[in-house]
């Protein structure tokens, strides 16, 4: 029998579109065909191709958790041709979407140990599924603690579920801002992702540390991980470089001997210290 | 078991004629100016033999430099998708060299692995190929050094050589081939008494891929990158002449609401290649660029697809604007000091 057409997307209706910050918008995406969603998985950290046709596809992780059944969700800036074009959709109308592709967070070897998660900016989506992945099988999991940093408060996504998690008393949050990003009544702190955490001295015992942020949010957050304590390969990570096939073939994403889509987009900072600074 | 036979040029023609009445599609080089490209031939006569290379290769039968993914047509309510039917006829390539017909394994493990590229495997399924083993070389060639030769039989279906008689020996080496000479019968004669090898060309190995391979490993952070791309404008003209390269591009092709997902050959020395929507390019600069052509060929590739990106056709020092021959450059990395 021959192979499906692997560059064909599935099609996708919105079904709701959520405001996040100047830019950032999150749709909440269903399959048009009912049998090909629910044949549907994936796991925390897997990303697709989205596609606006006439205009082409882009890439982004699945930003919703894979413990939310019956629908996936991303959430985008508007940056380029494609996001562009996302960004002027409505609710209701179509998309494409392929996927899911690359590995995934091993929350399964994470349980009976605590979790911090580091997000910067725009990189809170990757984040956001794996956080409610742990957060919806919270007990196999010791402490919990998210830090998440934007530009400015605007710039802050999610704001929503920021205020769910700093309301749980079995999560830790702490938000900053850039200095000057603050606002008259901004309660958090202000500083730098990688300043915050060294301000924070969370402990690196039995602690995964799970960081995602723009690239030089990463260089500066490794050191201060490292310093704390914590073993390279209990650091992760989910690299972006640019993708147009997912699957390994189109050769953009190589980095070394690995494609980004294939062997990552996780890594742990053992690997990537193995990888040339290609990402 | 490789059966060996003869044919002449009269009976190729013949062949030729039988499969074309059966439907099939003949692909050989045809000069078009100053060019020699191949293209769809009705008649065996103008059978070109005198030549070392073709300007392109004939990669394009299996991954066309433009292909439609499938086309989409965008309605009030909603998206219909629609796959072209199919169209793939059996395919001889005919009058390709041995290397090119060797360039197929790297093309075919970049689309196999793992996910499987099904246009391309259904058009490499129809696709047969019969090479003539090289008599002639010139100072860009270098097969030998990545491990082919000019009587090399990988990748193809039957390996046709001059002889001094004028008529070739033909080897029949896969089941394709087989099918071929079936479909022949009575055009092939018995297994001619001259020896194949001398009737190729000597080509002079430069360096060893294998111990390239692992050269590469240390030389990340050398300044030769720096010094051999130099000159490099970054035209891709080289991925483009490639019997090999792969990397692509998708996009869309679209008038008002209807249109075609493309996929377009690419090059990894483009600065676009790369380029983030942020801005941020992890392959900046043309050195970085050279560098990961060469790695991903000799390095990447062998080690992550146990197959050499390169089969040492020649044509991308040839087609290069500012005379970067591989070959050369290839002997200097190997003479670096880490």
């Amino acid at each position: 029998m021959k192979n499906p057409n692997i560059y064909k997307p599935y099609l996708m209706r919105i079904q709701k579109i959520t405001d996040e910050a100047p830019g950032v918008k999150t749709f909440r995406l269903v399959f048009e065909n009912e049998e090909e969603g629910n044949r549907f998985d994936f796991k925390a950290g897997q990303f697709g191709e989205y596609s606006v046709f006439n205009e082409g596809e882009c890439t982004f992780c699945i930003a919703s958790s894979p413990t939310r059944k019956g629908y996936i969700e991303c959430t985008f800036r508007e940056a380029g041709r494609v996001t562009g074009a996302l960004a002027n959709l409505e609710e209701g109308q179509t998309i494409g979407f392929r996927g899911p592709y690359g590995n995934i967070f091993p929350i399964e070897e994470w349980k009976g140990k605590s979790l911090l998660f580091i997000a910067g900016g725009i990189a809170l989506p990757p984040m956001r599924c794996v956080i409610w992945n742990c957060l919806d099988l919270r007990d196999w999991f010791k402490d919990v603690t998210i830090l998440y940093g934007a530009r400015t408060v605007a710039d802050l996504v999610y704001k929503q579920e920021l205020d769910e998690w700093a309301k749980r008393p079995d999560v830790k949050l702490v938000t900053t801002v850039d200095p000057g990003g603050e606002t008259p009544d901004w309660k958090g702190e202000i500083g730098f992702v990688p300043t915050v955490l060294e301000r924070m001295e969370p402990k690196s015992e039995n602690t995964v540390a799970i960081v995602c942020g723009p690239p030089i949010m990463i260089k500066f957050t490794f050191p201060v991980l490292t310093k704390l304590g914590f073993p390279p390969g209990d650091v992760f990570t989910t690299l972006e470089n640019r993708m147009k096939c997912g699957i390994g073939k189109c050769g953009r994403c190589n980095v070394g001997k690995y494609f980004v889509c294939k062997d990552g987009p996780v890594f742990t900072f053992t690997q990537l210290k193995d990888l040339p600074p290609e990402y | 078991m490789i059966e060996k036979k003869s044919i002449n040029k009269n009976a190729l023609i013949e062949l030729f004629k039988k499969l074309r009445s059966q439907q099939w599609r003949i692909i050989a080089p045809v000069k078009t100016g100053e060019q020699i490209t191949f293209r769809e031939i009705t008649d065996g006569a103008d059978i070109l033999e005198d030549y070392i290379q073709t300007t392109q290769s004939p990669k394009g039968v299996v991954f066309p430099p433009v292909e439609e993914l499938f086309r989409y047509n965008i309605k009030k309510e909603g998206v219909e998708l629609s796959e072209k039917e199919n169209t793939v006829v059996p395919t001889l390539v005919f009058g390709l060299r041995p290397c090119d017909a060797a360039g197929i394994a790297p093309l075919n493990a970049v689309f196999i692995w793992d996910y499987k590229d099904s246009q391309f495997e259904e058009r490499l399924a129809n696709t047969y190929y019969m090479p003539i083993s090289c008599s002639k070389t010139d100072e860009s060639c270098f097969c030998t050094s990545v491990g082919g030769n000019p009587g090399d039989t990988r990748g193809s279906d039957i390996l046709l050589t001059k002889l001094s008689t004028g008529e070739y020996l033909a080897e029949i080496i896969t089941e394709k081939g087989k099918k071929i000479a079936d479909l022949g019968t009575g055009l092939f004669g018995p297994e001619p008494t001259e020896a194949k090898e001398k009737n190729l060309a000597v080509v002079d190995r430069r360096f060893d891929a294998k111990e390239l391979e692992q050269k590469l490993k240390t030389l990340f952070n050398n300044k030769i990158w720096l010094q051999q791309s130099l000159r490099c404008i970054g035209c891709g003209a080289c991925a483009f002449v490639c019997p090999t390269c792969v990397c692509f591009d998708i996009q869309d092709e679209g008038r008002g609401n209807k249109g075609k997902r493309l996929r377009c050959w690419d090059s990894c020395g483009f600065s676009l290649f790369t380029l983030h929507t942020s801005g941020h390019n992890p392959r900046e600069v043309q050195s970085q660029r050279w560098r990961q052509r060469v790695m991903h060929k000799f390095s990447y590739q062998p080690d992550r697809l146990q197959v050499v990106g390169c089969v040492g056709c020649g044509r991308c020092s040839r087609a290069c604007p500012v005379d970067m021959n591989l070959s050369e450059h290839l002997t200097r990395i190997m003479e670096v000091q880490p």
